[in-house]
Formats: structure tokens, C-alpha cells, sequence
């Protein structure tokens, strides 16, 4: 299968994903264990808000991030499309 | 339900074509201590523990997927372009035979993934402290896989997930003392 070709800004915008991301998975797990720390839930909404800002931002190079409807379709059905994650 | 995301959690390289070190990696794709029993362990305990831990398992659950992904990339990569020869000279000559260059739930010796490797008890200081030594036998493990690997690029995905196995058993531990407290909160009011 012939791997589609990702532009050179695709690679810092995925890194900059992976490192927002790693914020949110460290802040929900401390947040399960301390439930009123309301520093880290301001934190956690701001990377958040973030993380949303950036997700378009990748798919316009890399297509649909997530499916069941949580990213939007290209045309024609681009989820499929390489590199997979372990193919980059 | 899951939503699957098409990225990993961090950034996985590896510095060469090296099926040994593939070898001694799967450990942690289908070992007693590995991802696969980590994921399919906390996320099969929710349904019996006290909800005030019902979200750590959760999510503890769901990134050790995460974790098993990076594995079978690292494993992938290490051994994509590795020929029959040099499987077999990597000790992967028993695996080759069976998969080709397909990943399997095995651990380093080839024995298959079993459910007995994990644990569900239904009681719920017992079942956090089973996750707690999990944690610290995975970061153990990744720590030995460490010691024997030449491959710098390989040891950064690696010292990042035996970082992950630190924090996990952290959460835990705290979860245990949540718990205390309730029961506790109970005895006396
Ligand atoms: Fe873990």
C-alpha cells in the first residue's frame, strides 16, 4: 500500500499533540485521586480548550485523528489512509 | 464504548534493525507483567471495586493500551525488515515458524498470554494491591530491558513508559488510602 505523503509542518504538530496530551493523561490521573484541587482543574481545562485548537490543525494534513464521528471525513473516506501510527 | 485515536501516546524510534532486542521486548507485550495483562487487569476489576475508584481504573486501563501500542511499534520497527536468518539468529527462529513477522501475545520465552496472570478478587484492597505490585513489576522489568539495550532511541520510548509504571503505582497507592478513609469515615459516624 502506497503511503501518502505528510508535509514537513505535519511532524511539530504532532509532537506538540503528543506533549498536550501527556499533560491531560498526568492531569486526569491526578484529578481521580485528588477530586478538589481546583488549580489542576483550571489547568486541565486550559490544555483542553488547547487540545481542541489543535486537532483541526493536524487533520488538515494527517485526516481524521478519531472516528464514530468524532473527526470529520474528508471525501473520499480518508480514515483509512497511511501511515497508521506505527508506520510514521 | 473506546474510541480509538490514530496516533501513539509518545514518540516511538528505534536506531536499527534489531530482532534480539524485539525479543526481549515482548515481555511486556503478552508477559505476566506486561501491557496486555496491565490494560485487560484494571479495566476488568472496575466492575466490583467502590465507585470512588472506579475512574482511575478507567483511565489507568485505557492508557495501558496506549502503552501496548508503542510495544508492538517498537517491536515492529525493530523487526520489519529482519530476514529469516536473522530471526533465527535472535532467538526468534520458534516464533518465526509460527507468526513469520507477526506480533503475538507471548512473553520473551514464547509461552502464550494466559488470563492467569491476572487477578480479580472482588476485594478492593486486595485487587489495588495487586495493581500496585503489577506496577512496580513492569517498572522493574522495563528497567532490565533497559540495562541490556544498545539502542538509544529504543531506551527513550522506554524510560518513558517505566516513568508511566511510577505514577501509575503512585495513583494506586493513593487510591488505597481513599478507600481507608471511607471505610473508615463508616466505622466511626
Ligand atoms: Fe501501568
Amino acid at each position: 500500500m502506497s503511503q501518502h505523503q505528510l508535509p514537513q509542518e505535519f511532524y511539530p504538530l504532532m509532537e506538540e499533540l503528543q506533549a498536550v496530551d501527556f499533560v491531560l493523561v498526568e492531569l486526569t490521573l491526578y484529578l481521580d485521586t485528588h477530586p478538589n484541587d481546583t488549580a489542576a482543574i483550571q489547568q486541565f481545562n486550559e490544555m483542553a480548550y488547547y487540545r481542541h485548537q489543535l486537532v483541526p490543525q493536524i487533520e488538515q494534513y494527517y485526516g481524521p485523528l478519531q472516528q464514530f464521528g468524532n473527526s470529520y471525513s474528508g471525501y473520499p473516506w480518508n480514515w483509512n489512509q497511511s501511515p497508521w501510527p506505527w508506520q510514521l | 464504548m473506546w474510541i480509538y485515536e490514530k496516533k501513539l501516546q509518545y514518540p516511538v524510534r528505534v536506531s536499527t534493525c534489531n530482532p534480539m532486542l524485539a525479543r526481549f521486548l515482548i515481555e511486556q507485550y503478552g508477559g505476566a507483567d506486561g501491557e496486555l495483562s496491565a490494560a485487560l487487569r484494571y479495566l476488568n476489576q472496575r466492575y466490583s471495586i467502590p465507585d470512588e475508584v472506579i475512574g482511575l481504573l478507567t483511565d489507568i486501563g485505557t492508557e495501558e493500551f496506549a502503552h501496548l501500542e508503542m510495544i508492538a511499534t517498537m517491536v515492529y520497527k525493530l523487526t520489519k525488515d529482519a530476514t529469516p536468518d536473522q530471526m533465527k539468529a535472535a532467538g526468534l527462529g520458534d516464533h518465526y515458524v509460527n507468526h513469520d513477522n507477526a506480533l503475538f501475545y507471548h512473553n520473551a520465552s514464547g509461552v502464550p498470554w494466559t488470563a492467569s496472570y491476572i487477578q480479580a478478587k472482588g476485594d478492593p484492597i486486595a485487587d489495588l494491591y495487586e495493581d500496585i505490585a503489577a506496577e512496580e513489576k513492569a517498572r522493574a522489568t522495563y528497567q532490565w530491558i533497559i540495562d541490556m539495550s544498545d539502542d538509544p532511541d529504543l531506551n527513550d520510548g522506554l524510560r518513558f513508559l517505566r516513568e508511566r509504571e511510577v505514577v501509575h503505582s503512585q495513583r494506586f497507592r493513593e487510591a488505597v488510602e481513599i478507600l481507608k478513609e471511607e471505610r473508615d469515615k463508616k466505622k466511626y459516624f
